[in-house]
């Protein structure tokens, strides 16, 4: 158990800058969940961390020590990769032994833990069996074990449910949660997938071009998201922007496609006729009998819901998600619910919030 | 292929075109072979006048019992097998750990040390003798198994080969290693050397034979009995035309084929285990 404090950290490749300062603070045992388009920088942060790679600027400390300068081996950190690496000539004992074999633990000690491990992972039948005997969840439990023998103060996950099947998936996302939250190890961990970003973490860093976008928990990033980039990247299907303008002294907005409407939740600040972007989540908007008119071009029934995909008059796409069996129409007017608005300045994509009474 | 069609499809050219051309290539390869080996079974005088037996005398252990009389067959072959055994190795061990350093450490003239090791392919022993030779007698190692094996032992293709398997080595197990606190004696050790198993055996093959029949070296650096290899010995057995005892000179024929044999068949199980049970 540890606290991890990031500083500033800047990393560039030659002339290419992947790292624009983040700054992030981890309590003890808590869990972290980074997501981000693919490029962004998240592996790059974690092999930071893991000290695989150094920093062009930044600090880097656990528990308060800094171990910028530090090896990989002198941090105490484990990881599990995408791929697992496992060592292919090694069994699945000698896999998760290894680490601690090199760490002069003794023998009966190094059985002890690996057996624990074992059985924590339902990998005890498994344990002399060779990597490539094994499945894919199988290996990635592995990975864990050999994660979870080593009692580090920090565990780095890269996208390690990536190569699993969708069931699986699911499977593996429980236990590891239920795994972090026994043994209390600080966490980061990078992922692509929406319900692990949603479910997994404590909270949520999502990453944009090298930048934090926004750090808060999975429901706050929700349903308060610092600005279009988080907005869009978080939720399935993306939120719907509409362009908009600032009008009513602040307390409305007219929307290019026609519709005035008065903010719920206060006035917001700036000019009379300020470009704004209004963001809708799909499911948050009402077939109603006035409102948005918009036309169908694909519809997907998911099951339990449909998702409809449309245009409005001006051009604008906009998609809804409907319980149950999708409407036979190719028409629906649609209502905006003033409280589910998420307001945005069009110019920089920032949130903005009602002026403080 | 055109083989495989010809055997399914009736009407077509027949197999035993084939199966011909295949025994008529055999026989090539073969006839050479066989007659060392029954030449050994013969005495001195049926192959002095002139005949070539192609069927088993009953001479052959006389033939061995007289050539291992006196003990220096019985020494060349010592000195051939420790020629063999030790250029093998010390080429082994000297590429595996300079491509290791080559692939898997960053250090200013990196790319001039592979560049510089891969210009030496272009140098074979045969090339550069002469200053070869000059140094090893300035260092007064002629005549000396020293002398004999250092000079044949830096390799630049065994090298490019270790590079080419390491560079296919994922980065993960490096970086798996790192965060397990190995350090690059460590990852060596149990990590490099395990993966490259079949590697090795593969060159050790090719390496042993290639040590074993080394002629051109040895005639020069050998001059003594002590250290004279059996390739070297069999030539001087031949001496002159008129009195060559060459029932003789074909047994340590024999001799001089057996090892390398030997080495291959016994590697070639390495192989089928290193190839059926892939690791990667
Ligand atoms: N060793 C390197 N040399 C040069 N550029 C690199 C190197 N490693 C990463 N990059 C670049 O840094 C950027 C960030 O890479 P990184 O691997 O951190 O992305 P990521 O967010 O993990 O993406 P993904 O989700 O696809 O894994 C990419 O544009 C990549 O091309
Ligand atoms: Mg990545």
């Amino acid at each position: 158990m540890a606290t991890l404090s990031l500083a500033g950290i800047e990393k560039s490749f030659g002339a290419t800058r992947v790292l624009h300062g983040v700054d992030l603070d981890v309590a003890e045992g808590e869990m972290i969940v980074i997501v981000g388009a693919s490029g962004c920088g998240k592996s790059t942060l974690l092999r930071i961390v893991a000290g695989l790679e150094s920093p062009s600027a930044g600090r880097v400390r656990i528990d308060q020590r800094d171990v910028t300068a530090l090896e990989p081996a002198e941090r105490d950190i484990a990881m599990v990769f995408q791929n697992y690496a496992l060592y292919p000539h090694m069994s699945v004992r000698e896999n998760m032994a290894y680490g601690l074999k090199i760490r002069g633990f003794a023998r009966a000690e190094i059985e002890r833990r690996v057996a624990e491990a074992a059985a924590l992972l339902e990998l005890a039948p498994l344990l002399d069996r060779r990597p490539r005997q094994l499945s894919g969840g199988q290996r990635q439990r592995v990975a864990m074990g050999r994660a979870i023998v080593r009692e580090p103060k920090l565990f780095l996950f890269d996208e390690p449910l990536s190569n699993l099947d969708a069931k699986l998936r699911v499977q593996m996302r429980a236990e590891l949660r239920r795994l972090q939250r026994r043994l209390g190890v600080t966490s980061l961990f990078v992922t692509h997938d929406q319900v692990e970003a949603m479910t997994l973490g404590d909270r949520l860093l999502v990453m944009h071009q090298g930048h934090a976008a926004q750090l808060a928990t999975p429901m706050d990033i929700f349903e308060r998201p610092a600005d279009t980039y988080v907005a869009s990247f978080i939720g399935s299907p993306a939120m719907n922007f509409l362009a908009g303008r600032l009008t009513a002294g602040g307390a409305a907005v007219a929307l290019a496609a026609g519709p005035v409407l008065r903010f719920a939740d206060g006035p917001r600040p700036g000019a009379e006729g300020m470009p704004l972007t209004l963001g809708i989540r799909p499911e948050h908007l009402v077939p109603a009998a006035e409102g948005l008119a918009l036309a169908l071009d694909l519809v997907e029934p998911l099951g339990s819901e449909s998702v409809l995909h449309g245009r409005l008059a001006n051009g604008e796409a906009l998609a809804v998600r409907l319980p149950g069996r999708p409407p036979a129409v190719d028409r629906l007017t649609l209502a905006l619910p003033p409280a589910t608005l998420q307001v945005f300045v069009a110019e920089t994509g920032r949130r903005l919030d009602p002026s403080p009474a | 292929m055109s083989n495989a069609a010809s055997t399914t499809e009736p009407g077509q050219r027949p197999d035993w075109l084939a199966h011909g051309v295949l025994a008529l290539g055999v026989l090539l390869f073969v006839l050479p072979i066989w007659v060392v080996l029954m030449g050994a079974t013969h005495d001195a005088a049926t192959i002095g006048r002139g005949e070539v037996p192609l069927l088993p005398g009953g001479e052959g252990p006389a033939n061995f019992a007289a050539l291992f009389a006196g003990g220096r067959v019985g020494r060349m072959l010592g000195n051939s097998l420790l020629m063999a055994l030790a250029v093998a190795f010390g080429k082994i061990a000297i590429s595996i750990l300079s491509a290791y350093a080559v692939v898997f450490f960053r250090f200013p003239g990196r790319t001039l040390a592979f560049w510089a090791i891969f210009l030496t392919l272009m140098l074979p022993v045969e090339v550069r003798i002469f200053p070869t030779f000059k140094v090893v007698s300035d260092l007064g190692l002629v005549n000396t198994h020293a002398g004999l094996i250092i000079p044949l032992i830096a390799s630049a293709t065994a090298t490019l080969l270790f590079r080419q398997f390491f560079l296919t080595i994922p980065d993960e197990y490096v970086e798996a290693a790192k965060m397990d606190g190995a350090g690059p004696l460590r990852f060596f050790c149990d990590i490099v050397l395990p993966l490259s198993r079949t590697n090795i055996a593969a060159l050790f093959v090719i390496l042993f034979v290639y040590g074993w029949n080394q002629y051109l070296w040895p005639l020069l650096v050998a001059t003594g009995e002590e250290v004279e290899t059996l390739v070297i010995g069999m030539v001087k057995m031949i001496g002159s035309e008129a009195n060559t005892e060459w029932n003789q000179v074909m047994a340590a024929c024999v001799l001089a084929l057996l090892p390398p044999v030997a080495v291959v068949l016994l590697m070639q199980r390495w192989f089928v285990k290193g190839l059926t049970e892939t690791e990667k």
